[in-house]
């Protein structure tokens, strides 16, 4: 291990900002772009499903 | 090897279910990599002695870099296909990929101005590195602006095809900007033919953190061509028995 502590860790001799403010907009975009497609999934599958069963109904009217 | 049929994945239907089984796998080695490289870049590598703890950014940055332009290579790669052989496949994984090489990018960009502030004394300079990629995050973003303006997705595809084709001439542009102009950006610390310009630990620290992105890549790619096989393939027998199972 190469800290003394953990404060010096957040401080990272000066360039706290610069550092973790990299490493913390990569973790977000990391995070947040599985979690949108995620999201995407399940909507177009509901709304899929949903015309499918639009359409059976249409088809079964005389 | 003339068992395993690769064509036969070329094909939506049985591209969807081998997607699906292999996203974990490729999650699972995101998550080794990651946390190896995170372990060795942040609390195993020694200071730097010219830009002390501030290099720690390269561990981001350099993973993203090569990603944006590996990730437009192949996006390339796959609409060019699309444009010659027809093949449906082509053009959805062009658009699967292109969002996330575009966030590539501006990651890239992003870690670079938090680089650039402290050794360089400025967020932004209009050097050929740092406008290239910026030029290649406008190609990203022109490919998924266009293709998502046209409805006909067959004309979308080629409309597409040809501009991430046109584009590829930034990519080695990028690669070779550091030896082809005088610029502010440091040349390359890994390169095939010299021995790496950096100590072992944060070598591997950095290899690892950029597999991690590239594994990344892979598994979100997989998922969003799943989201776009769906939505093209609406109208096929095999969508509707899926869709209908659930």
């Amino acid at each position: 291990m190469y800290w003394n502590s953990f404060s010096d860790f957040i401080a990272m001799g000066g360039y706290g900002l610069y550092v973790w403010g990299s490493f913390g907009v990569t973790a977000l975009v990391m995070i947040l772009e599985p979690w949108i497609v995620a999201r995407q999934r399940r909507t177009t599958e509901q709304r899929l499903a949903r015309q499918l069963r639009a359409e059976a109904k249409m088809e079964q009217q005389p | 090897m003339s068992s395993i049929h690769w064509f036969k994945y070329s094909a939506p239907s049985t591209f969807y279910p081998l997607a699906g089984k292999l996203i974990p796998w490729f999650w699972a080695l995101f998550a080794g990599f990651a946390l190896a490289g995170l372990w060795l870049g942040l609390l195993v590598a020694p200071t730097d002695f010219q830009q002390g703890e501030g290099y720690r950014i390269i561990f981001v940055h350099v993973g993203a870099s090569w990603m944006s332009m590996f990730i437009y290579l192949v996006m390339a790669f796959w609409a060019g296909l699309g444009l010659a052989f027809n093949t449906r496949l082509s053009g959805m994984m062009a658009q699967a990929l292109a969002p996330t090489g575009a966030l590539f990018a501006f990651i890239s960009l992003w870690t670079g101005a938090l680089w650039g502030k402290p050794m360089w004394g400025a967020w932004w300079v209009w050097d050929a590195r740092l406008t290239s990629e910026l030029i290649l995050l406008f190609l990203y973003m022109g490919f998924i602006a266009l293709t998502h303006a046209i409805d006909d997705t067959r004309r979308a595809d080629k409309a597409g095809a040809i501009l991430a084709l046109v584009g590829v001439v930034n990519v080695p542009i990028i690669y070779f900007s550091v030896k082809w102009w005088n610029t502010l950006h440091q040349g390359a610390s890994v390169s095939l033919t010299k021995a790496p310009a950096m100590a072992s630990i944060m070598l591997w620290g950095m290899l690892l953190c950029a597999l991690a992105m590239w594994m990344y890549s892979i598994a979100v790619a997989l998922m969003r061509v799943r989201v776009i096989i769906l939505e093209r393939e609406r109208h096929t027998d095999w969508v509707k028995e899926l869709l209908s199972s659930r």
